[in-house]
């Protein structure tokens, strides 16, 4: 295919670098400076899409960010696919591959204009979910094939081959937008001294400098770009970041950047020959000052049919032609409500293509431009408007009928113009979207017909998007903003002198939103408002009459302004429709919020190096590459990497995890197994009030316990429900070290300097986390003694080393401490050393514990272990709604400690004494070899209709090697008055079980073997 | 995200090294054994949420680890200052009305006053949506 729109002069395109790219499936050819969006114009390729709802086609309609159709999805392999690039924003480059988003099978032919007419001219919104929803069962088959055909994009199947990253920032000036504002404001900040981010989210700064007809100091204003830009890049003070959109603006001015910068070389940053480096960055800047130089997006004018290919906006007409060298018709009629426009006929027939004529809404317009086209012989049609578009495929004629725009009818006779290209325009919409995102609404500006930026502290706006039109007023008020900017950063004026500009009148502009027709919105062929969403003037029109007044309400009614668009063309025209129809005016109305991201950003971006390895911290014990090396399977417990079993094989076979934990269970009730218990939180506490401090934040007494002595403590909320549980032991007088369960660690420290910054800073008591320093090893079973008397000089005599002692000793000939815990029930020793000690002591218990058949276990076995003793795991046998009373833990409450301890007054609150509340038991299901599911429900009448009572739920559940069938934790109703009844336990599969409550205890009851 | 100055670090810092803790200034009552259950009630159970002048609790969690009181405007996300504990707030809800009554303007407090003007329309909108 050759470029047939292509003109031999002018634009800012290499014509000596030809470009071969494919856009759904067929191969073309562009130039280097081209856009997807202009390549594919050059060659006359006039649908890029089909509509979201109605599957109309659809053509490329703007030049910039705010294109609403060419939405493609980039990538010529799976690996590298993209989507929701916008076809005007992304760069040209060899090899590019590129298809629609939306239409299926394909954009020319497309299975889903069925669903299109199936709901004849008009679906109103809301169609697909009132219509496919019936019945419910064949939703899920309506809605695969019709998000197939609605065709979002999709995400790559396969991993992405490039890297991204994240730079942060901190910057005096933040400058948005590198048009005649953002340029000049840089400028003035920049010479003040003050550090300077200018980015702009095209491939070249300048914005619309780089295709307006209006001359700097008497040359293309190009020029004055190129040279401010070249002052700025040597300058050390500041960053300039091309290619790179701010995408949100956030509290506090913390602004998002979003930089391409491999993009628009190749599919990927090693093919664009930057291997190793990123494809996109995200940069998270913390601005003194932002200046918002974003310009302005124009307003297309809302007719029937204004979706056909080849209706545009009259600026991106001018862009294409002056920028990429690219005329996208042969034959144009312009329609418009101003004289700024106008130049887009000028540049049309400058390009040698036929101007058909101009249709202006207003009376007599009589500006520079106006005149200018007059001269040149342009047919200007005055109180006019194109109504309607014909045609099937692309624009063929345009209706244009004389309009009385304050009774909003159309008046005089209809005439027929031949053309394939209409250009609107209805004005020009600051872009507010980023101020918006701060929650500061826009403010409407009767003059402009627009709405500006509302105040944002911080911000300063500047040029278009502060309602400054006009090449000479924009760099003024560019470079103002600069210099305020720079001032507020401490920073003196800088002296600048701006470039002149040539005065032009501009003749006042008309309010035409939607344009009348002969026949109402509902009738009339469509006019669009969202081409993105497929909303239509009579969608908004409908939405009103259904008694949807405020404008955020109507939004979500019909989808305007959703999605990735962010409602960038025809938000205003929606506006003002729904103020026409409800007799208001556009204020009165209201604006919606715009939130980010201004365009999309790709997760790549979003993620930075934030995969794979680094997605999560990992935490491991000192114990981890032993753990590795013996072959155990891990289990996530927050961060940390713990041992969940340790598999043998046996017979050249792997053990299941049930066949490993009951060996490694057996192994600890009848001879000895070790533990790597070295996560648990580990706080080390002192202080002269230290067991003041303790008393006051566990439930039991603390004042008694002397040093040598370990107690389990109970913690609560203040609302009396566990939070927390674990052992601290009495180092010295005024020295304790608490252990924590190994999630809760980082709360439970943040926990006690609360109530001692908060509530006690009369205390004398310090916390450190020491959770790290240590390895804890727990050596478990009724041979423990045995094995480490051999390693310890230590008198480990049950009547010198008794049950809840604790030791300082030498261990392996490393000093140690030894704690005569338990929670096996076994008698048990939790020796910790220095952890850079951990794996000598360790490897040495392995080497004393062969004979004793010592086994390593992880955290599954220590969970049954756990459970057959009716020990409770925080956060598995309680939620937050369970009190030490509810667990019959009331040996652990002191009751009569003199100080109002932490949780100690809700006990007695009516809800916690309360006589029906869940207690905990333990369950025995009437089928031994059944394992009850954790979570499942407990009711006392299996044969009660749906909804049955629910009166309790499994916590824990395992199958007990020891006991030879399965057993549960769990918390019932009045539980403990209900020993020996029988509860139902219905599972989701129709069968019931049937268990009978128990003590929570099921072995060794009196606790005998721990005591040995 | 927030930039919040810690007042024991004397810093600025990212939102990301604190918690917030919730409501600022909470009374635990003197002698909870004798507090009634509504009282005690009020005190688990009870927060304020106001439009606008909100006083918070907020720890440096991954720095100094103190405990320090924000006050913040809940509309504009504006931060008005932040103080240690054991000092009262100099800025209430009931100084701002004054202040707006009396038109007097407050001084720029740099960092701490980037977000929406309190006195920017916005604020006495509802806020739909
Ligand atoms: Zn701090």
């Amino acid at each position: 295919m050759t470029q047939t729109n292509r003109i031999d002069a002018g634009g800012r395109v290499d014509r000596a670098q030809t470009l071969e790219f494919t856009f759904n499936g067929q191969r073309y050819q562009g130039l280097k400076g081209d856009t997807l969006a202009s390549a594919l114009l050059a060659n006359g390729v006039d649908i890029v899409n089909r509509s979201f709802k109605y599957s109309r086609a659809r053509g490329i309609v703007a030049a910039g960010a705010e294109e609403p159709n060419a939405v493609v999805q980039l990538g010529a392999r799976e690996e590298t696919q993209v989507p929701n690039v916008r076809a005007t924003q992304q760069a040209l480059y060899k090899g590019l591959v590129a298809r629609s988003t939306n239409g299926w099978p394909n954009v020319q032919r497309d299975v889903m204009s069925w669903v299109g007419k199936l709901g004849g001219g008009f679906m109103p919104p809301g169609f697909y979910y009132k219509t496919f929803m019936a019945p419910a069962s064949m939703w899920m088959t309506y809605e695969k094939y019709i998000r197939k055909g609605a065709g979002l994009g999709r995400a790559p199947h396969e991993s992405d081959p490039d890297i991204y990253d994240h730079m942060h920032h901190h910057c005096d000036v933040m400058v948005i937008g590198a048009g005649p504002a953002g340029l000049a404001a840089a400028l003035s900040a920049a010479r003040a001294g003050a550090r300077v981010i200018l980015c702009d989210e095209q491939e070249e700064m300048g914005g619309s400098l780089l295709d307006t007809r209006e001359t700097l100091d008497g040359v293309a204003a190009a020029r004055w770009v190129e040279a401010t830009v070249k002052e700025l890049s040597g300058l050390e003070n500041v960053t300039l970041l091309p290619r790179t959109t701010a995408n949100g603006y956030h509290d506090h001015n913390f602004v998002t950047l979003h930089e391409r910068r491999t993009e628009h070389l190749a599919d990927t940053a090693s093919e664009a020959g930057f291997a190793g480096e990123s494809r996109a960055r995200l940069h998270r800047v913390r601005a003194g000052q932002v200046i918002l130089a974003s310009g302005t997006h124009e307003r297309p004018l809302v007719y029937a049919n204004n979706d056909l290919p080849g209706n545009m906006l009259a600026g991106a007409v001018s862009t294409y032609i002056r920028r990429y060298a690219v005329v996208p018709g042969k034959k144009l009629v312009l329609s418009t409500s101003n004289d700024h426009a106008y130049r887009a006929a000028l540049d049309w027939k400058e390009a040698g293509r036929e101007i058909v004529a101009i249709v202006d809404a207003r009376a007599n317009p009589d500006g520079d431009l106006v005149r200018q086209a007059r001269d040149s012989g342009i047919r200007v049609i005055t109180g006019s408007s194109v109504v309607e578009a014909r045609g099937g495929q692309r624009v063929t004629g345009a209706r244009v009928c004389a309009i009385d725009l304050e009774r909003f009818v159309v008046t005089g006779k209809t005439e027929e113009l031949e053309c394939d290209t209409i250009a609107s325009s209805g004005g020009y919409s600051p872009v507010v979207h980023l101020s918006s995102h701060t929650g500061t609404r826009p403010q409407w500006n009767e003059e402009l017909l627009g709405f500006v930026p509302g105040e944002v502290k911080g911000m300063i706006s500047a040029g278009g998007v502060a309602g400054h039109y006009g090449l000479d007023k924009t760099l003024a008020d560019g470079e103002r903003a600069g210099r305020e900017a720079a001032q507020k950063s401490g920073f003196s004026e800088a002296q600048i002198t701006l470039p002149a500009t040539r005065a032009r009148r501009d003749g006042p502009a008309c309010a035409l939103y939607q344009v009348p027709h002969e026949k109402t919105a509902l009738r009339a062929p469509k006019q669009f408002v969202d081409l993105q969403n497929d909303v239509t003037a009579a969608g908004i029109e409908l939405a009103t009459r259904e008694g949807f007044e405020s404008i955020e309400h109507v939004k979500r009614y019909t989808a305007l302004g959703f999605g990735t668009d962010q409602g960038k063309l025809g938000n205003i025209n929606g506006m003002a429709i729904a103020a026409r129809c409800l007799d208001r005016s556009i204020p009165e109305v209201g604006t919606t919020v715009f939130r980010p991201n201004y365009t999309p950003v790709t997760f790549g971006a979003i993620v930075g190096r934030h995969c794979g390895e680094l997605f999560d911290p990992k935490r491991y014990t000192a114990l981890h590459q032993w753990h590795v090396e013996n072959g155990a399977e891990f289990e996530d417990v927050g961060q940390w990497k713990r041992p969940w079993y340790f598999p043998r094989t046996v017979n050249g076979k792997k053990e299941t995890m049930h066949e490993a934990v009951a060996r490694e269970c057996l192994a600890v009730r009848e001879k000895v197994g070790i533990l790597d218990a070295s996560t648990l939180g580990k706080i080390d506490i002192q202080g002269p009030d230290a067991r003041e401090f303790m008393g006051r934040v566990y439930t039991n007494k603390w004042a008694q316990l002397a040093p040598g002595r370990v107690r389990y403590g109970l913690m609560c909320k203040d609302d009396g429900m566990l939070m927390d549980d674990g052992t601290t032991s009495c180092l010295a007088d005024n020295h304790f070290l608490m252990t924590t369960t190994t999630g809760g660690a980082a709360g439970v420290l943040e926990w006690l300097e609360l109530w001692h910054q908060t509530e006690w800073p009369e205390l004398q008591v310090y916390f450190n986390s020491v959770t790290d320093h240590w390895a804890t090893m727990t050596v478990t079973g009724p041979d423990a003694r045995k094995l480490l008397s051999e390693l310890t000089d230590l008198d480990l005599d049950k009547e010198s080393f008794k049950f809840m002692d604790w030791r300082d000793a030498v261990v392996a000939d490393v000093p140690a401490r030894i704690f005569r815990i338990s929670f096996t029930g076994e008698l048990a020793f939790e020796i910790n050393v220095q952890a850079n000690y951990a794996l000598h002591v360790w490897k040495k218990l392995f080497e004393h514990g062969e004979k004793h058949d010592l086994t390593p276990y992880g955290t599954e076995t220590m969970h049954v272990l756990r459970a057959e003793k009716g020990l409770i795991i925080v956060g598995q046998d309680t939620d937050g709604s369970v009190t030490p009373e509810d667990l019959g833990m009331q040996w652990a409450i002191g009751y009569d400690k003199p100080f109002p301890w932490i949780g100690k007054r809700a006990l007695s609150r009516p809800d916690t004494v309360r006589g029906d509340r869940k207690q905990f038991v333990g369950l025995k299901p009437k089928d031994p070899s059944v394992v009850l599911e954790e979570g499942a429900q407990i009711v006392f009448d299996k044969e009660q209709a749906i909804p049955m009572a629910m009166k309790g739920h499994v916590t824990s559940s395992y199958y007990s090697p020891s006991l030879g069938h399965g057993f549960a934790l769990a918390v019932v109703v009045e539980g403990r008055d209900r020993m020996g009844q029988t509860v139902y336990l219905p599972m989701p599969d129709g069968t019931v079980h049937e268990a009978e409550i128990t003590s929570p205890v099921f072995i060794d009851p009196k606790g005998e073997r721990q005591n040995v | 995200m927030f930039y919040i100055h810690c007042p024991y670090c004397q810093e600025y810092r990212e939102e990301e090294e604190f918690h917030p803790r919730g409501q600022g200034h909470l009374m635990r009552p003197a002698d909870p054994d004798n507090a009634t259950d509504e009282e005690w009630g009020d005190y688990l159970f009870f927060r304020d949420n106001p439009r606008g002048i909100h006083h918070e609790l907020w720890v440096h969690s991954v720095g100094c680890r103190k405990f320090f009181n924000i006050t913040r405007n809940t509309v504009t996300y504006e931060i008005l200052e932040t103080y240690p504990m054991g000092e009262q707030p100099t800025i209430t809800a009931e100084s701002e009305k004054l202040r707006k009554e009396q038109g007097v303007q407050t001084a720029d407090g740099g960092w701490q006053t980037i977000g929406a003007q309190p006195d920017s329309r916005a604020l006495n909108e509802e806020i739909s949506s």
